[in-house]
């Protein structure tokens, strides 16, 4: 997407340190293409509000630029760079009522009363809450709050909104509700949303793509699929989703796979996806729900014997931990069917798994 | 059918004791113990400051003394009407020859002077020279002539009209003096004259002294908070300590620390004096006058407008002033709209703390106050201390808190208490 050139948000060699000691950001490159919804995933701490700070102008970037419509705007200032924004805690204005917040930003821009009115009701339609408009915010749910500061940050029609983490005070049916509910208001509007989260089930749910953050730095940017199935690195593997990991030797390789001695003891077939060469130490990443039980003999390259440790019974499936080349963390997860294999704790299995499905990462001595 | 429909009524517990009863049962024991944790804070409560406001409101309308000291007159006075022209008759002459006979002997007439002389002067010299002379009031064939020999002012009707008039165990006197008023011979209730019209001035003084004082700290103050308020805690905490410097050093040494700056011949006027600003001749007088009494009052009732201020503005999320921000609004109109309405909680606090304590202040000006500056709780310590009226202290004490509460109440109708936050 971002090759199309059509692009709204530009950070480049973005750098930002408050105290002048340790890097928060350490050089971010990202590209955000109009009408897009663009997640930031991380761990806490991880600098994703601090980014939203820097595009918002709240907080001046150490080094480098950032571009909105092609226009570099360090220098200006936040109330001329016409981006909505909805803060995690919501920040409504306490004394004013609901149609007040949302006519402030109609007001400063001196916009005529016929218009505002208008404005305000299509804005609170939109989010479903017109017979609320003379309510005070403290008179809210919190999922109603959380719908007007959304309304409130598109009422004055900006091109991109910024979202912190909006939905993280919210109980989980009300979160996968709103969630579903932004998403809508992004297809209807086409505005340009970027996003942040720590919940990796919500950025999958929302996003065109998602820029995994780690320590100041962006891990990997993808489309969730992507993200999902083929990750590029150990962090990302082991954030987005389950993940089973081996630590062990490369001892032999080519562009397309590669044979791994685990460090438990067994050699693994995996893909070869960011490796150093023979001799030098990988990370393999395999998901759970692609390992199969009881596979007949020689139908796939990885096959292992494996000793039941724990039965997780979830509903949908089963979760078991299993031993398997001395890792006594391997997760398998078994769809509850009606022919789901039955597995007792103490039972020894087979398993086994494609090399497509085991990705080589992290190349280290 | 009908035992079941009782049952139903009458919830029981598992032993069969009503439900309500062996609630109140749990509830009693609970009470008793949150009474005994109250009892110490409001026996004391009681002991310091219920007890002696309630005697000082007592105070103002107390006139027990004419009643006691003057047993035989008091009853007779039924008999005579002060609106005719006639002076009392003999029997009334009689009793209050009696009476000061009495009272000069158990040496307590001269109180009941210096309590009519508040009325009028000269009656505690009257009282006092009749006490001396009315041992030579034996049997006489007139009282009423026994009496105006001694001094011919028992002869002046106005005096009889004045001590029927105060004869009661309560007196409104001292209310009417607070706000320069006086009954009149005839009764009749009017104006004191003018040159002895002063609490209504000084009530009036008092008033917007304080007011200005308090503007002056929310002037001084918000700004101040404001910083405090964002800065970081670290550094926050540092120079809040400078904000409380203030209150470490007694306030005596603060006040004459602003006498010494102020004065004529002080730091001020000396620096102004050598850059050249003024000169000599023309020192300016800074102290000892309203001027003195408001800065340094001012000075020293900041902190309590800061520091409400300070904890309300803490609360005062920094993603308000950013929202406004991001949906266009220049820092100026974000304060305006959004900061300073969310403040006014920590305005409306201080502000009440402050103008408080100021219409009560004392020492400040006392002190620098001269006598343009005074506040009307220096009369009021002149009263009780001074020429011992206390009766008229306790009048205008309750005055100044009936004023005060009046301006909560206003207050609390404008504003609303529920408003205001400590923190
Ligand atoms: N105003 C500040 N002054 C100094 N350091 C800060 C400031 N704001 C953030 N930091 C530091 O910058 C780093 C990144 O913070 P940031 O708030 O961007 O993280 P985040 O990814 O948004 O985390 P979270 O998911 O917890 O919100 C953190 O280590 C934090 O301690
Ligand atoms: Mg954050």
């Amino acid at each position: 997407m971002p090759e199309n050139n059509d692009s709204l948000v530009r950070f480049t060699n973005i750098q930002k340190s408050y105290d002048g000691e340790t890097l928060v950001i350490k050089d971010l490159n990202m590209d955000v293409a109009r009408g897009e919804f663009l997640t930031m995933l991380g761990p806490s701490g991880s600098g994703k509000t601090t980014c939203l700070m820097m595009l918002a102008g709240f907080e001046p970037a150490t080094h480098g630029e950032i571009f909105l419509n092609d226009q570099p705007i360090n220098n200006v200032p936040p109330h001329k760079r016409q981006i909505g924004m909805v803060f995690q805690n919501y920040a409504l204005f306490p004394h004013m009522t609901v149609g007040e917040n949302l006519a402030f930003p109609l007001e400063v821009r001196k916009m005529r009363k016929n218009e505002r009115k208008q404005r305000i009701k299509k804005a609170l339609d939109m989010v479903q809450l017109s017979e609320f408009e003379h309510r005070r915010p403290m008179q809210l749910s919190g999922g109603q709050q959380q719908r007007v500061a959304v309304a409130r940050a598109l009422v004055f029609d900006p091109e991109l909104v910024l979202m912190d983490e909006p939905l993280g005070a919210l109980d989980k049916n009300l979160r996968e509700q709103m969630q579903f509910e932004i998403k809508h208001i992004h297809e209807q509007l086409g505005v340009t949303v970027i996003y942040v989260t720590h919940d990796q089930s919500e950025a999958l749910t929302m996003s065109n793509r998602i820029a995994v953050f780690d320590d100041g730095i962006i891990q990997q940017l993808a489309a969730p699929d992507i993200l999902y199935e083929k990750p590029e690195n150990a962090f990302v593997a082991q954030f987005i989703g389950e993940n089973n990991r081996f630590l062990g030797k490369i001892v032999e390789a080519n562009d397309v796979s590669c044979q791994v001695e685990v460090d438990g003891g067994g050699l693994v077939h995996a893909k070869s996806v960011n490796i150093a060469g023979v001799g030098k130490r990988a990370t393999l990443s395999l998901r759970p729900e692609r390992v199969v039980i009881q596979p007949p003999e020689g139908s796939l390259p990885n096959i292992f014997d494996a000793f039941v440790k724990e039965l997780i019974y979830l509903g949908d499936h089963i979760r078991t931990r299993v031993d398997v080349c001395g890792h006594n963390d391997f997760v398998i997860k078994i769809a509850n069917s009606a022919t789901h294999a039955t597995l007792k704790r103490g039972d020894v299995v087979r398993v086994g798994w494609e090399i497509e499905d085991c990705r080589a990462l992290d190349p280290s001595d | 059918m009908t035992d079941q429909v009782t049952t139903q009524e009458v919830l029981t517990t598992a032993d069969g004791v009503p439900l309500k009863i062996s609630l109140k049962r749990a509830m009693r024991k609970k009470m008793i113990t949150s009474l005994l944790l109250v009892t110490p804070l409001f026996l004391f409560i009681l002991l310091t400051f219920l007890m002696p406001i309630t005697d000082m409101l007592l105070r103002s309308v107390d006139n027990k003394i004419v009643g006691e000291l003057l047993p035989r007159t008091i009853p007779l006075f039924s008999g005579w009407d002060e609106n005719g022209q006639e002076l009392p008759g003999e029997d009334i002459y009689r009793a209050m020859v009696e009476d000061i006979k009495e009272g000069a002997e158990a040496k307590t007439i001269l109180r009941l002077g210096r309590r009519l002389n508040f009325e009028r002067s000269g009656m505690s010299s009257l009282f006092r020279k009749s006490a001396r002379t009315i041992k030579r009031i034996e049997q006489p064939d007139s009282y009423k002539a026994a009496m105006i020999k001694i001094d011919k002012r028992w002869g002046d009707i106005n005096l009889w009209r004045l001590i029927k008039r105060e004869r009661g165990s309560f007196t409104n006197s001292h209310f009417l003096s607070a706000i320069d008023r006086q009954s009149n011979d005839d009764g009749t209730i009017g104006p004191k004259p003018e040159y002895k019209q002063i609490y209504i001035k000084l009530f009036v003084r008092t008033m917007t002294l304080s007011l200005l004082i308090t503007f002056m700290t929310v002037l001084l103050g918000y700004p101040i908070s404001y910083l405090l308020a964002t800065l970081p805690t670290k550094i926050s905490n540092m120079l809040m300590i400078l904000v409380l410097l203030p209150f470490w050093t007694s306030l005596l040494v603060r006040t004459t620390a602003w006498i010494a700056l102020l004065q004529k011949e002080g730091v001020i006027n000396d620096l102004m004096v050598a850059i050249g600003i003024i000169s000599n001749d023309h020192r300016i007088v800074m102290i000892h006058n309203k001027t003195g009494t408001i800065l340094a009052m001012t000075h020293i009732l900041l902190p309590f407008m800061v520091l409400p201020l300070f904890s309300v503005m803490k609360t005062i999320p920094v993603s308000y002033m950013r929202a406004a921000r991001s949906l266009g609004a220049t820092r100026f109109t974000a304060f305006r709209r959004i900061y300073l309405p969310n403040s006014i909680p920590g305005i409306g606090a201080g502000g009440i703390l402050v103008f408080i304590l100021a219409i009560g202040y004392y020492i400040t000006p006392e002190l620098v106050g001269g006598v343009s500056g005074t506040f009307i709780s220096n009369m009021i310590a002149y009263h009780i201390q001074g020429s011992l009226n206390w009766g008229l202290g306790a009048a205008l004490g309750t005055l100044l808190l009936m004023l005060v509460l009046a301006l909560y109440i206003l207050y609390d109708k404008i504003v609303g208490i529920d408003n205001m936050k400590l923190g």
